[in-house]
């Protein structure tokens, strides 16, 4: 199925010069013969109109244009849009920062990666984020949050009450609100009302849950996941069968691409994997079961953990039948003991992760498939894709 | 998280920023969050609306304000506890000297100029204070680490002659659309709306081949009594008829080339219209000269749209008439301004109708802007993530950490792998006058140009010096200063207006020049060579600067040259771009008004292994053989698309 989307702009009057007449016709499964009839048609019946002149017929045909809104306004950027989002316009075009202007995202935890990421998409003009994170403010969460002055009241308010007023504070035109309760606990009808969703600080079992029920809808939600430890940081990335735009040689072509969800790209045998992946990849697989067995929340590791998480290495690495050596002792001590946050790599994190949202949603340019990540001691942000070659991919 | 010693690095740091913008505010952000306790801040420009999409400091209320001082403000709200000093002024101030810098642990640099780059470049070599760079457009980035005498500095790789275009391209045969914009802007827009007296090449065009009657006089003037609507109707017929048609008389130009219609008014339909609703002052109520705007007068709204040859017509018409009716005190005084609203207008209206006479596409005003006004693309992403970097280097260089020191790229499209890639700095340039103390070569015809050429030409615009001091010998030909004496300052006047030949210590052929600027403590010698004759089109100046040289815009023709000299990537002139050791294809990346060579991947190592005598003959072989070409180049553009893989200047170096 696809949608063709029309939009007739008729003609200004030049008796009046603010009259001007949008009309938008959805139409399912048309070809295109019938279409040119109907154009042919509207066109003669508007020659009847003297008055009203035709100015244009565009049409633009896609799978990623969201159910069309009937009437005269949200189609085409308003003045404002325009003047506030003139330079970013200039990256991506308007078509994008319309589609954007219509997509509604939603964050759970709102540690400073995700709030550089909010920050991000914010300015970038999305349709409306949603925050979930009921912890309250910490001293250490304070003092690497720029949403949150210390001056603030932040007593009996939670994490995502306080960004809120913050992030809508950075773009009028965003509606930024809370929703509060237990990730897991909201059932496929809740994700419906979202494009993409990003969770962050979760369990291993969480990230595969929520991961599962955007699956399950018939509508297509991107799914990230991004966490950051010591001076590294993760991105995971799920478009599930993803059709986009990119230029080749100055033509647009469309291009196709499937990912695995979280739970088949880590079930993934890792010697069967590409040689040369990132360390990063099998040390952070390596932590996230560690933090499940001992039923820790996500970052809740230190020093005294290390022992056992080497141990845990082997088992998994003779399980594998894979050579430990990939996985160095000084990384796993690294993200055991850095459980903090490193702004700097919480800004690159979080504007990676900006840009790729906003590929999704505006659907031109290569997406990230499926992994990144980023090490402040080498300095390089590496794109890995841990998909099954059997299943697509 | 960082580390104990990192921490302590940090604390320590007195910290300067160059820049207050796109990447100065999420630098700013950054820096306090990381820990740092002492940061200054200079920046001259104030808050604009096209700023807040991704300068996020900066609030709708802010425009108008210091961008310097908003920032320290915004910051000190969630970091209070440490100390953020602001200075709402332009780095190359005076009160910014050597002993400025000297206080500092390290400079970061936000800018978007070249000009300022490269004086901070320069204080920072001459205080020996580090200088992390960076620069943004689009998708990409780059951060670069510049500490004297370990890595090269900001100005050992040679940056890009800003883009011009040959005269008659512009006057007689546009292919672009970006040629008809400049006809629009720096020709027809000055000689209307500009300083009527400056040469311009409208004028000579207009008038050459019409000795006769009728054109023999101005026709730019407006006859006294002349109805508006008249002479602007007078003036389109003109521009896009009458000299399209004495262009066509020229055979020769024609050859090869599609032939232009002239477009006359009487031939565009519904104009007529346009006296219907010129009723102006029924729809301004502002007095606001920039809020005045043909689209608004004629119901046009979006700035998005392509307008028709007849909208095109009719905007031209309305902005021209609203520039005499409505800021007739700016004529004869405007120079254009992207963000006047009715001077895009005319410009973009007259670009389009010039393209219509060429064949040539047209486009809607928003594209046209962004290409009339060179603006930079930018979002927010990329600047968080090159402050994020700049952070990274910035930590590293406190802690002396020489060996980890990268410059790092931020690409659209991975390569190998990679979206960040991290290099290693080069080695300093030996040949970089800025850096080392090789002397540079001018050619120059010593009987014809002034000291004032050699003076605006080379130093100030080739050189980006300041308060320049020109020596031969013992002997001063020129300074700049506030505490000159009287009688010195009217005799470098007098040097200013005689030919080199003729100076009080005449300069030849074989002179050897020293020009100094005190407040970049830079100083530089130059050995002048004596040449005859200049191509008035290819060197416009009358005079050419080698031995550092800027890179010539025409990519095909450098990788020409370097295969000509058979240079490899170990011993090749660091002048010329190199073909790079990587398989993958590598992108050169734009910041601002200039590119960085992110294809050019020297390491320290093998830059040490070339000899230097080497690296010096390459180079003289190239500079001689790298004429100026014609610049009518296919890549060397911004330009405008809705796709984002287009959108930024790209080259590949293969």
């Amino acid at each position: 199925m696809f949608m063709l989307e029309f939009n007739i702009s008729l003609g200004r009057t030049y008796l009046d010069r603010k009259f001007k007449l949008g009309l938008y016709v959805l139409s399912l499964g048309w070809t295109l013969r019938p279409i040119t009839k109907f154009t042919k048609f509207l066109k003669l019946l508007l020659e009847g109109f003297s008055f009203l002149r035709l100015y244009s017929i565009s049409l633009t045909r896609s799978e990623l244009v969201p159910p069309l809104k009937l009437g005269m306004d949200g189609e085409e950027l308003t003045e404002q849009e325009t003047a506030l989002y003139d330079r970013q316009i200039r990256v991506w075009g308007a078509d994008a920062q319309r589609r954007l202007s219509k997509s509604h995202i939603l964050v759970s935890g709102l540690k400073g990666t995700v709030v550089e990421f909010c920050k991000n998409i914010v300015l970038a003009g999305v349709g409306s984020l949603t925050l979930n994170d009921d912890h309250p403010v910490t001293e250490e969460a304070l003092s690497v949050n720029f949403l949150i002055a210390p001056d603030d009241n932040v007593a009996g308010r939670s994490l995502a009450e306080l960004c809120c007023d913050s992030l809508k504070d950075f773009n009028p035109m965003v509606r930024v609100s809370v929703e509060k309760g237990d990730l897991s606990s909201f059932g496929g009808d809740f994700y419906d009302k979202f494009d993409v969703v990003v969770v962050s600080c979760c369990s291993l079992a969480t990230k595969k849950l929520i991961n599962e029920k955007c699956r399950k809808l018939s509508k297509r939600i991107a799914f990230y996941t991004v966490d950051c430890r010591d001076s590294c940081g993760e991105i995971f990335v799920d478009l599930q069968d993803y059709t986009y735009s990119k230029k080749k040689n100055d033509e647009t072509i469309e291009s196709q691409l499937q990912y695995p969800s979280f739970e088949e790209a880590i079930a993934i045998p890792w010697r069967s994997l590409p040689r040369r992946v990132s360390k990063l990849y099998f040390a952070m697989r390596v932590i996230e079961r560690f933090e499940e067995a001992e039923g820790r929340n996500p970052g809740e590791t230190s020093i005294a953990d290390l022992p056992n998480v080497l141990k845990l290495r082997k088992e998994l690495c003779e399980a594998q039948s894979f050579n430990e050596s990939q996985i160095p002792d000084s990384l796993l001590e690294r993200l055991v003991v850095g459980i903090r946050e490193f702004p700097p790599v919480c800004a690159i994190i979080g504007g990676i992760l900006g840009q790729e949202v906003i590929k999704a949603i505006s659907g031109k340019g290569d997406p990230l498939k499926n992994f990144f990540f980023f090490d402040a001691m080498d300095g390089k942000g590496i794109i890995e894709d841990i998909a099954n070659t059997n299943t697509g991919g | 998280m960082a580390t104990k010693q990192q921490l302590s690095a940090i604390k320590g740091a007195k910290v300067l920023m160059v820049g207050a913008g796109g990447i100065g505010c999420e630098l700013l952000k950054t820096l306090a969050l990381s820990g740092f306790q002492d940061i200054h801040i200079i920046d001259m420009d104030t808050i604009e609306v096209s700023n807040l999409n991704r300068q996020f400091l900066f609030r709708q209320s802010h425009v108008g304000q210091s961008k310097a001082k908003v920032a320290r403000d915004a910051v000190l709200k969630f970091s209070p506890q440490i100390s953020i000093t602001s200075y709402h002024a332009n780095v190359k101030d005076p009160d910014f000297n050597v002993d400025f810098f000297k206080q500092f642990n390290v400079v970061l640099n936000g800018l978007d100029n070249l000009d300022a780059r490269r004086h901070v470049n320069r204080l920072c070599l001459a205080a020996a204070v580090p200088l992390v760079e960076s620069g943004t457009t689009g998708f990409l980035g780059q951060v670069t680490v510049h500490m004297k005498g370990k890595t090269e500095c900001y100005e050992c790789q040679p940056k890009p002659a800003p883009k011009t275009y040959p005269v008659c391209t512009i006057t007689s045969t546009p292919s672009k659309f970006v040629h008809c914009i400049v006809w629009a802007k720096d020709l027809l827009f000055t000689k209307m709306f500009g300083d009527k007296n400056q040469e311009n090449d409208l004028n000579v065009r207009s008038s050459d081949a019409s000795s006769s009657s009728e054109h023999a006089e101005d026709v730019f003037e407006r006859k006294t009594d002349e109805d508006i609507e008249q002479y602007g109707k007078r003036i389109y017929d003109h521009v896009f008829g009458y000299n399209i048609e004495v262009a066509l008389t020229n055979e020769e130009t024609w050859k090869n080339r599609n032939r232009p219609r002239p477009i006359y008014i009487r031939d565009v339909p519904s104009t007529e219209l346009i006296q219907e609703n010129g009723n102006v002052d029924k729809i301004f109520v502002a007095d606001d000269p920039l809020s005045v705007s043909a689209m608004a007068s004629l119901g046009l709204k979006n700035p998005q749209d392509v307008w028709s040859l007849m909208e095109n017509s009719r905007i031209f018409l309305e902005a021209l008439k609203l520039f005499f009716v409505k800021r007739e005190k700016e004529i004869g005084r405007l120079t254009f301004d992207k963000d006047d609203q009715l001077a895009v207008e005319f410009v973009t209206a007259a670009a389009n109708i010039r393209a219509v006479s060429f064949g040539i596409p047209f486009h809607s005003l928003f594209e046209a802007k962004g290409i009339a006004g060179n603006i930079v693309h930018a979002v927010a992403t990329t600047n968080a993530i090159i402050s994020g970097l700049i952070v990274i280097e910035a930590i590293k260089v406190l802690q002396n950490d020489a060996s980890n020191y990268r410059m790092t790229y931020c690409l659209e499209h991975p390569s190998k792998k990679m979206l960040l890639m991290p290099v290693e700095p080069f080695e300093p340039n030996k040949s970089c006058y800025v850096c080392s103390e090789t002397p540079l070569l001018l050619e120059v015809n010593t009987y014809r140009s002034k000291l004032r050429d050699f003076v605006e030409k080379i130093v100030k615009a080739k050189l980006g010096m300041n308060f320049p001091l020109i020596m031969h010998g013992s002997a001063l030909l020129y300074e700049v200063g506030d505490d000159l004496e009287e009688d010195m300052a009217a005799n470098y006047a007098a040097n200013l207006d005689k030919v080199l030949s003729e100076l009080p210590s005449p300069v030849t052929g074989g002179t050897i020049l020293t020009v100094e600027d005190l407040q970049q403590e830079l100083s530089c010698n130059i050995n002048i060579k004596h040449r005859e004759e200049f191509d008035e089109e290819k060197e416009p100046d009358g005079m050419i600067l080698s031995g550092w040289m800027q890179a010539p815009p025409k990519e095909k023709e450098n990788n020409k040259i370097s295969s000509d000299n058979g240079a490899s990537t170990s011993n090749a002139s660091p002048a010329v771009p190199l073909e790079t050791e990587e398989d993958n294809e590598i992108e050169i990346v734009l910041t601002g008004a200039e590119n960085v060579a992110a294809g050019n991947k020297r390491k320290l190592s093998d830059i040490s292994n070339a000899a230097t005598s080497d690296l010096c003959s390459v180079a003289d072989k190239t500079n001689s053989k790298n004429k100026p070409e014609e610049l009518d180049d296919d890549d060397d553009l911004v330009m405008l698309d809705d796709g984002n893989s287009n959108t930024s200047k790209k080259k590949r170096l293969r």
